[in-house]
Order: structure tokens, then sequence, then C-alpha cells
């Protein structure tokens, strides 16, 4: 099949590298004769998960068709190369949504199993590999086979936050949740400082379904970790305003686009500070339940259109780790203190608390907290400061996001995640020839090198 | 409106958008193509995504003897059967031109079994006094040029008869369009060289689907394309054979 040699990028821009692009538009396609590929979606990972330098890259984005929707029982089958978003469109209108939806819908569902991503309501529903009734995953012979948690098991918990690293995932079965209305209802949390924020996301008078907690990153101090929890649920009919209509019903969405790069002065210490301060003070005083579509609560930047040119040409990382329980408070703010103490500032600040350790072998989600960070690429001094963050992050047992990173090294990779091993022999049964790979699975020696 | 529209060629990326296209104002659909495994496919995105009624089946252009039984089977299937889009085509290579046997398969299925299926499709449509035949043919019919004179040669016969079953059918009422496609992002052009003002194949069915509600009887994709072939058309051929084309 035809191939395009074309310099890409993950979301975060960097690295940019040259790959060979192949573009299957049917099933049967949905293959190469490459030595080395690795399937991409919707290029939404940040860093190099979805790029293979010099060697091929299959585009699953024209295989993207909804084979099967159950609209009694909520079950969901559709091509891997289907983004959330047009999965939306058409469940939300028949009271189903999404078990588990990452902060962006412009994601493929390929990349979702890939990745194994989470949403606000992992303490609750585990991650999205969680809710994936089954899947056919095209293996390096070409063969296609079904994997399920009761089916060829090993090998679907090798693929569900597997980084496509075991074959191409084809197809999704997906179980999904019923809702009453398109709308959340959401309240918001201030907190002082980060001890008071634990103390928020610990409290299960609190907690809701979905919770998220943003942070101040700038503040120092007394006031380090000062953030607001943001909690929500899918808002049930008798929550909803009498005369509302419609309760499923969705209006489009407007959208803009970044239509050019920003300079990369614009976003500085002195700029993000006044931002969060009044965002500190303005969404910290929504006090009391309000309801919201879905859109703008799980999707907020996607109403802007390529916002990763907000990080100027350079590109940016976004560093996500998770730190256990027991030692989460401490390793949270020893990494906020080395970052307000870097000047660097992080123009997005996240923390959630996770629930239990799925079972995918590489999957990132343990029991614990996770915080990410975006981190514009100023210069190399950016590298350093990231080492620091990954050795206090080895030094309390956590781990780094494979879907967002860019520049982890091998030896902290073994070390954060200790199924590897495991993973490894059913890699190697599957692909012995280690044809599917990426620049992030050459970089962390993945498939490859030493236990 | 109940409009059933069969898509022939359903496979390809510009008819399974111009299918999206009609099944998001309602149409039923029947698509038609070698490849039943893919049909299967787009037939069910297109129900779940639209609520439509989509019936799906084989059709070979190349195969002509097959042509009238076919049809009638779609006829069978959806007895209101308002339109008819022809989508498929074939490419080939360059080595047609050295080779006859791979011109003669371009041969047969763009124009050959083009021309046979729209007999079928007109003799129903003409006592019907209703209906319309959207062609797909190419902007590689308007002049012949030495990279793909094979194909071109067979897309410009198809806008030919095109054209004349345009002139039999007027007094019928029914609409006989001609699209000439020109760069669209697809299969067909992914990763050659050259290539400028790409259009994406769902502005292209949206377009296609969009012309019935015109007067138009040739229609280019994107719209520009019609300048630019004016000019293609009219460099003087003393000049042209010269060219590198």
């Amino acid at each position: 099949m035809a191939t395009l040699v074309k310099a890409i990028s993950g979301w975060g821009r960097y690295p940019l590298q040259t790959c060979e692009l192949e573009r299957p538009e049917r099933y049967a396609d949905l293959l190469s004769d490459a030595d080395s590929l690795i399937a991409r979606g919707q290029g939404r990972s940040y860093g190099d998960a979805a790029l293979n330098e010099n060697r091929r890259v299959l585009l699953t984005e024209r295989v993207n068709r909804l084979l099967e929707f159950d609209i009694e029982k909520g079950v969901l089958r559709a091509e891997a190369g289907a983004t959330l978003a047009e999965i939306l469109e058409v469940i939300v209108p028949k009271g189903w949504f999404l078990p588990v939806t990452p902060g962006t819908k412009f994601v493929s569902l390929g990349g979702c199993v890939a990745a194994d991503v989470h949403g606000k309501n992992h303490h609750n529903d585990g991650s999205f590999g969680d809710h994936v009734i089954a899947i056919e995953l095209i293996l390096a012979d070409g063969s296609r086979v079904a994997c399920s948690a009761s089916e060829n098991a090993e090998l679907f918990w090798a693929t569900v936050g597997g980084m496509g690293l075991t074959g191409i995932i084809g197809e999704v079965k997906l179980k999904l949740i019923p809702i009453q209305s398109s709308h959340m209802m959401v309240q918001h949390h201030a907190a002082a400082n980060l001890e008071q924020l634990f103390q928020l996301l610990q409290n299960p008078a609190m907690d809701d379904r979905y919770t998220v907690a943003w942070i101040d990153s700038l503040a120092t101090g007394k006031n380090l970790g000062r953030g607001i929890a943001m909690c929500g649920h899918h808002a049930a009919v008798d929550e909803l305003p009498a005369g509302f209509g419609n309760a499923l019903a969705t209006k489009p969405e407007r959208s803009r686009t970044m239509p050019f790069d920003l300079p990369g002065w614009a976003l500085n210490t002195l700029s993000i500070g006044a931002f969060n301060a009044l965002f500190y003070r303005r969404e910290g005083n929504k006090q009391q339940p309000f309801l919201t579509g879905y859109d703008p609560y799980f999707y907020p930047l996607d109403a802007i259109g390529h916002w990763n040119r907000l990080y100027g040409k350079r590109g940016f990382v976004q560093y996500q780790c998770v730190i256990p329980d027991g030692v989460a408070f401490d390793g949270i703010r020893a990494l906020l203190q080395e970052l307000s103490g870097s000047r660097r500032p992080s123009f997005l600040a996240v923390l959630k608390r996770f629930g239990a350790q799925g079972r995918g072998l590489l999957s990132f989600p343990m029991a614990g907290y996770t915080l990410a960070l975006d981190l514009p690429i100023r210069d190399e001094g950016l590298f350093a400061l990231l080492n620091k963050l990954d050795e206090i992050v080895l030094r309390h047992g956590g781990r780094v996001y494979l879907a967002k990173d860019a520049r982890l090294s091998a030896d902290s990779f073994r070390a954060m995640y200790p199924r590897y091993g495991e993973w490894l022999k059913i890699k190697n049964a599957v692909d012995p020839q280690n044809r599917f790979s990426s620049s992030l699975a050459r970089r962390l020696q993945i498939g490859e090198g030493t236990l | 409106m109940s409009e059933a529209v069969l898509i022939l060629g359903a496979t390809s990326a510009i008819a399974s958008a111009t299918a999206a296209a009609f099944a998001a104002r309602g149409a039923a659909l029947y698509l038609a193509s070698r490849d039943i495994g893919e049909l299967a496919r787009i037939a069910a995105d297109l129900r779940i995504r639209y609520n439509v009624e989509v019936h799906h089946g084989l059709f070979d252009a190349e195969a002509t003897e097959s042509h009238e039984a076919f049809f009638q089977a779609v006829i069978e299937a959806m007895p209101n059967l308002s339109g008819v889009v022809l989508a498929f085509g074939y490419l080939g290579d360059q080595q047609a031109a050295r080779d006859f046997n791979v011109g003669a398969k371009i041969i047969a299925s763009n124009f050959t079994g083009a021309a046979s299926i729209l007999s079928h499709c007109a003799n129903y449509f003409e006592p019907l006094k209703r209906g319309f035949i959207i062609g797909i043919s190419s902007v590689a019919g308007d002049r012949g040029r030495q990279s793909n004179y094979v194909y071109g040669a067979a897309k410009g016969a198809l806008s030919l008869y095109l054209q004349g079953l345009r002139n039999r059918l007027f007094a019928s009422g029914v609409r006989v369009i001609t699209v000439k496609p020109g760069f669209v992002d697809t299969a067909m052009t992914f990763g050659l060289p050259g290539l400028f003002l790409v259009a994406s194949p769902q502005a292209v069915g949206e377009r296609i689907v969009r012309t019935l509600e015109k007067s138009a009887d040739v229609v280019y994709l994107p719209w520009f394309w019609r300048y630019i072939m004016l000019i293609i058309q009219h460099i003087p051929e003393p000049i042209f054979k010269r060219l590198k084309l």
C-alpha cells in the first residue's frame, strides 16, 4: 500500500520525527507488510507513543465504523479508529454514556484501550480496560484473535495499556453506562493548601462519581498546593429544573481554533500567576451545585482546536505521575515544591485520586494520587527538572504515564512498571520478531533489551 | 421526502461519504460492491449513526451479464428507488498503456461496466418519469495525458455516455448529473507526489448530494477544478504533446 513520508509528532509537539505513514480504508487492510509498525489513531498521546521514526505508522482514522449498538443493554461494538466524539454523538441521545473518558473526546477507541486511559471517576469505576467486553486483535502473523477477560485473557491484559505493542487493535466492544440526562450536576470546593485539598479528596462526604482537583502550581509557602476540588455526576431527571425539555438533548458546542503558535514568552510566571489567582477566586466561589453540559465538564479544552499551540512552537511535555497511597501527600508535596522552586510555570496542574490498580500489565493507574503538569519546552533545563521529578516519583514507589511521556529512561521505566517481565513473556510469544514497535518502545527498550 | 438511493461501488471513501450524506438527510440506501465484508461494516455504521434503512449486496462492474438480475434485486429490496450514484472506478497503473490486458480491465470497469448498469437504471427510471443518476467520472477524462490515458479515456467515455443519457432522459424528467472530482484525499491519492488543494471525501460527498438541489449538469468538485480543466483543455495540442503530464 502507498506510504507517505512525513514528520509528525504527538499532541505535545515534541518530539517531531519523520515516519512512513500508511492509511488503510478497509478493515481487511488493517495490517502492513512493514517489519516495524505502530498503529496511530488520533495522535493524542503526548510524546512518542504513536511515532515510529523512519519506520511505518499505520493510521487507523479511516477504519472507524460503528458496528453494533444495543440500545437496551448499552453495548457498543466499533472499529478501533472511531473516536469518542463520534460515539457520544450516537449514544447520549439514547441515554448512554462512556464508562470512562479522558479529558478529550478526540481520541480513538483503540488508543483508549492501548493506553488504558482513566477519567475523573477512576476512584469509583476503574480505567477504560475494565469496561471493555472484548477486542479483536490483529497479530504480527496477520491472524485475528478475540481477546477478553475470559478469552485469551493474558493477551487481553497485555494489550490493555500495552501501548499498541502486542498487535493492532481492530475492534472494541464496550459496556456503556446509563444516564438520565446529558447534563452534569457539579460542585466546587476550594482548598487553601495541599493539606486541605487532600482532606477534600479523601472525604467520602465530599466525593462524587467524578472528582478531580485543579492546583495553582505557582502558589508557594503556606499556599503550596492550594486548589479547587471539582465534583460532579450525571444529573438525574429530578435534578433538572422544571420545564427543562428533553433531558438527553445536546446542543452543538461552539469551538474555536488556535490559529497560530503563541510565542514562547506569552505564558510566563506572571501571566499564569495572574490567571491562577483569578481562576482560584472565581471557580472556588462556586460552592453551590450547578448544572453544566457534559462537554464543558469533561472536555473544556476541546472547545479550543489545536490548544497545544498555546505552548509555542517548541511544544511541551505533559508530566503525569502517580504516587501510591500512604506516601502520596509527601510525594506530591515534594513534586510541587521542586516545581515551584524551579519557577517553571505549569499552565495546568491537576490532581486526582486513583482507585485500585487494574489488571493491565503496563497500565498506569495504581491506588494513590496522580498529578499532571503541562510544561512548555523552553530549554534543555526542563529535562533536568523532569529527571528530578522522576527521582521523587521513584523514591515514593510511583510511576509515570507512558501515554504522556516523551523522555523517561529505560531504567526508570523498569523500576516503575514491575509487571513488565510478565508482559514481555506474552509479547515474545505473540510477536517474536518485535514487529510492533514505536519510538517510545525503543527509547524505553520495551520488547527488546534486558528485563 | 422519502429518498431511496443505490450506491454502486460503495466501499470507496468518496462513495461511503456520499452514502453518509444521503443517510444524514434520511435516505434509505442500497450499498453495492464486490467486497461484501466491507459493505456490511459500512451498512451497520450508517444504520447506527443515522437510523436509516440500509441494504447491501454484491455487485461486480465487470460481470455485465449479472447486472440485470442485480438491478432486479435492488428494486425488490427498495421498490421506491429514487436515484443511483455510480461511484465505482478502477485506476490501474501506468502499465496499462503498454499492456492491453491491464488496460482492458480499466476499460471494462470504468466504462463497459458503467454503461451496462446505467442502461438498466435508465430503462427503469424513464417510464416512471422521475429519479436521478449521478455518475462520478473524473477530471482525467477531460484530456488525454501520457500518465494515465487509458483510465482517462475510459472516464472520458463515461462522461460522454452520461451526456448522451442526460439528453435522452431530459424529456422524462430524470436528472443525470456528471461529477468530476479533482484531487480527493483517498486511498487512490494517499502518498502521491505533486498533489495540491486536496479535498476531503466528506466535503465531496456532501457536495455530491447537494448537486440535487442545483440545476448544474456537470459538476467539478471542488468547484475550481472547472477552471483548472478549462485551462488544461485549451492548451494547443502542438504545445500539450510536448508536456510531461
